[in-house]
């Protein structure tokens, strides 16, 4: 059944209300004007320590809620309504699926408790240049000793700026544009020769820039098995893919409900803005497109739910879908609501910055259609 | 669950003892599709044995009850057998304006007696109805209809004309939007009245579309008599039914593209006709990027009828007036889907007489699918439903 059970739209309630209370817009722009350098709040992620959401995705017996991609997906659109900047995705959803997957007993034992309980931040650096681009990775794991030794740059980490560890993916056979011969690395970030830099971004959250200058790791550091990290990485980026996704319906949904309301309280010649069919239709084409980004955002969450490595083609529509959805929801936004639509003192063009951040990561709507078009045989 | 795999493994073993191999193979022409109807000529004995088994069983209409021909399944059985019949490439054993319209508009508003008489022999594909709504100065603004239908004591006289009316001169009967009360406001002068087409006053006349094909026409009623027992619901309230019907109609038009070119979509097709470069990828590349948007946006769309459906199911009421999301993006969908398809075609669909050609169907079948938009209320229709009704926007 395409339609959320019990147990998710009670987690859809609760958070809803947590996210409103606790990390409305006005947090964001709170991070964004005092430059709050990991571009989210600790007490905010430590409260949503909590609430559970640390651990919804790590299983019941590793001390997380097992609740699934579905429940995870519900809190990404909930946190996409209000801009809510944390390591959710990062940490949460990418790091937790990565370690609960692959981990050896060791980094489970290690990392999990600290996920759940708010303590850690994880992120996973892959991409390297201008696109997206997994199976282009270059980045090299030189064999030295018992273990590697990495050299090379990723750019755009997210929460890199602020992670006590990165997932990354580096070449230890094949080169750049071969899916073989990719492994994933599990480095401590304050590892010798691994250089952080903050990249400050246009959603107020940052990212990071990690050069790797022959940062030492041991065989215990690698997850996953060697040379054949590329279909654990593919299940880590869908994981992330549809947790942006989701983001973006959220983000979406909340520009076009803040529009509906605009359109119906503006008055010009005479009239309430929402009554110029000119704008009605325009309005309606945007409410189906929304509709239909949403119920891809919830297939492509149900397909993970039921097996993360067969969801490719889920994820990838609902990545394409939602990322050129929010994109129209925020263009038609600041439209309709003319001048003051460009101004800072509303939130439109905060919801405009943050769709053009996440819609990019992970896979612009070019790049998924792409893969859709080579699932579907063209 | 179990009981749900349980229904699962007996439909698929059933549905493999039952469906005769022809009715397992694409729909290449429109006598392919069985529609019912006392003239009904079966185009092989495959597709009428397999029409009588089906109604045998009441799935040839699934989810109505069985005491009317049904066969009782619950919203989640129903998706089950869909998905067996998909997973052989079954063949629906009837299609009818009946299953799609009128026979949800008489479970919800006809008398016992009419649902009696008349959803068994839908189920059956006995009788085929078609839809008396449109006219010439009723159109979008179909509450403006003239038909009219007088009191004529035991029965009502109708006297008009009605247009657009897609098979009236193949169907048996009529389900028929008539003026009741002039003097009320339009809305609320309509009556909603099933008749024969074999009534004496009833004639019609085919109307030649682009397509070559002649599926509608003009239909006329020169004092035809109807007897009062087929008013359908409330005299003067046929408007809410009229409405209720249309929004089962819209919800059926807007899924209608995704069946056609056996499943595939236009990329696929495009593919296995222009081929594809070393990388699997489609090698017209701006058709390519087209093709794969459209893609996306079907596959999107096709989660949302799902999900409507499963919506409506469980919170045990219609989609209602998301029909009109789904008609307009579905129909929209469409459209875009045979412009692909043109584009892949080519020099190929520039032909329109032909044996090579099957007597240009591409062209024909991408002019019939700009009606989509139209036929069932047209798209400006169902954004003004959206703007104004789920979306609350205000009157100009
Ligand atoms: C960067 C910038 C610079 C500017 N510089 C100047 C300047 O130097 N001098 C100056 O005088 N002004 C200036 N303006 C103001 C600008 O001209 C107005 O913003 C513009 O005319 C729209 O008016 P509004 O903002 O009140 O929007 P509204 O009129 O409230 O419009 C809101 C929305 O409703 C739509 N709408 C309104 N009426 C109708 C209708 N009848 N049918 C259909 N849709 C309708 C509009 O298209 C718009 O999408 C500037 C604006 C901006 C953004
Ligand atoms: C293939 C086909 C099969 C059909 N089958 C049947 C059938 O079986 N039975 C039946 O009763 N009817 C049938 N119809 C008729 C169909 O329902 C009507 O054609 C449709 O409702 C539009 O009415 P119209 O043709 O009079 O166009 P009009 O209402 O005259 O519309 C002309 C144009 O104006 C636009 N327009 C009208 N009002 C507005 C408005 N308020 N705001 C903005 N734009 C507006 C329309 O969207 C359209 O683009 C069929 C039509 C087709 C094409």
């Amino acid at each position: 059944m395409l339609v959320l059970n019990d147990d998710q739209a009670m987690l859809q309630d609760a958070a809803r209300g947590f996210v409103t209370d606790k990390a409305p817009v006005a947090a964001l722009r709170r991070i964004r004007d005092e430059r709050v350098a990991e571009g989210f709040d600790r007490d905010l992620w430590r409260a949503m320590a909590a609430m559970g959401w640390t651990g919804i995705l790590v299983p019941e017996d590793e001390g997380g809620l097992g609740f699934g991609f579905v429940g995870a997906g519900i809190l990404c659109e909930e946190m996409g309504r209000t801009l809510t900047p944390s390591p959710f995705l990062s940490t949460a959803m990418m790091a937790a699926t990565a370690l609960s997957r692959a981990g050896s007993p060791a980094q489970k034992e290690h990392w999990l408790p600290a996920i759940v309980a708010g303590d850690a931040v994880i992120a996973t650096a892959v991409d390297e240049g201008r696109g997206h681009d997994p199976a282009g990775t270059a980045m090299r794991a030189e064999r030295h000793g018992n273990g590697f030794r990495l050299t090379g740059t990723k750019t755009y980490v997210v929460d890199g700026q602020a992670a006590d560890a990165v997932l990354v993916a580096a070449r230890t056979a094949g080169s750049a544009g071969e899916p073989g011969g990719i492994s994933l690395f599990l480095v401590d970030a304050k590892a010798r020769g691994l250089a952080v830099e903050r990249l400050a971004t246009l959603d107020s959250r940052g990212a990071a820039e990690l050069t790797f200058d022959g940062v030492e790791v041991t065989a215990d550091d690698v997850i996953g098995a060697v040379d054949d990290g590329h279909g654990l990485l593919e299940v880590v980026l869908g994981v992330g893919r549809a947790g942006l996704a989701a983001e973006l319906s959220g983000n979406a949904q909340e520009s076009f409900t803040r529009t509906m309301d605009y359109l119906k309280e503006r008055k010009q010649f005479g009239r309430t803005i929402g009554a110029f069919q000119a704008l009605q239709h325009r309005a309606a084409h945007l409410f189906c497109e929304v509709e239909i980004a949403r119920s891809a955002v919830l297939a492509a969450l149900q397909a993970l739910d039921a097996d993360a490595e067969a969801a490719g083609l889920a994820v990838s529509v609902a990545k394409a879908k939602a990322s050129s959805v929010a994109r129209l929801a925020a263009q038609e936004a600041v439209q309709m609501h003319g001048g003051i639509g460009m101004t800072d003192a509303i939130d439109i063009g905060l919801f405009m910055k943050r769709m053009q951040v996440a819609s990019t990561l992970y896979g612009d709507a070019d790049f998924h259609a792409d893969r859709v078009a080579l699932a579907r045989g063209f | 669950m179990d009981s749900l795999d349980a229904f699962r493994r007996e439909t698929r073993a059933w549905l493999d003892a039952n469906c005769p191999v022809e009715m397992r193979t694409p729909v290449t022409g429109d006598d392919d599709i069985c529609w019912g109807g006392r003239r009904w000529v079966f185009k092989s004995e495959a597709q009428k044995v397999w029409l009588e088994r089906m109604a045998a069983r009441g799935w040839t209409v699934p989810g109505w009850p069985q005491a009317y021909g049904g066969g009782g399944l619950s919203h989640e059985e129903v998706t089950i057998l869909k998905e067996e019949m998909r997973a052989i490439g079954a063949r629906s054993p009837l299609e009818s304006f009946g299953i799609w319209m009128l026979g949800p508009a008489l479970l919800a508003f006809g008398s016992e007696a009419q649902k009696q008489e008349h959803l068994p022999k839908i189920a059956r594909g006995e009788i085929r109805w078609c839809q008396g709504y449109s006219e010439p100065n009723a159109g979008s603004d179909l509450a403006s209809l003239q038909t009219r239908a007088d009191d004529g004591g035991d029965h009502f006289v109708v006297t008009g004309s009605k247009i657009w009316t897609s098979y009236a001169d193949k169907a048996d009967m009529i389900f028929c939007l008539v003026r009741t009360d002039f003097s009320a406001p339009k809305h609320l002068g309509i009556s909603f009245i099933l008749f024969d087409m074999t009534a004496p006053g009833v004639s019609t006349k085919p109307i030649l579309l682009i397509s070559g094909k002649s599926p509608f026409c003009e239909t006329f009623f020169d004092g035809v008599k109807v007897p009062k027992a087929n008013l359908v619901g409330t005299l003067n309230r046929g408007w809410d039914i009229a409405k209720y019907l249309l929004t089962h109609e819209r919800e059926m038009i807007g899924g209608g593209g995704g069946g056609l070119l056996g499943g595939r979509s236009p990329g696929q097709v495009a593919a296995s006709e222009i081929g594809t470069d070393g990388q699997g990828r489609l090698a017209d590349h701006f058709l390519r990027a087209d093709a794969a948007r459209a893609e996306v946006d079907a596959l999107a769309f096709a989660a949302t009828m799902t999900r409507y459906k499963d919506e409506a199911a469980a919170g045990g009421k219609g989609v209602g007036d998301k029909s009109s999301v789904l008609k307009y993006y579905g129909t929209e969908l469409n459209k875009r889907r045979y412009e692909l398809l043109m584009r892949a075609a080519g020099h190929e669909g520039l032909e329109w007489e032909g044996a090579r050609t099957h007597d240009g169907e591409r062209p024909r079948d991408w002019l019939r699918t700009k009606a989509n938009s139209i036929e069932g209320g047209t798209s400006e229709v169902m954004l003004d439903i959206v703007a104004k009704r789920l979306l609350q926007l205000p009157n100009a």
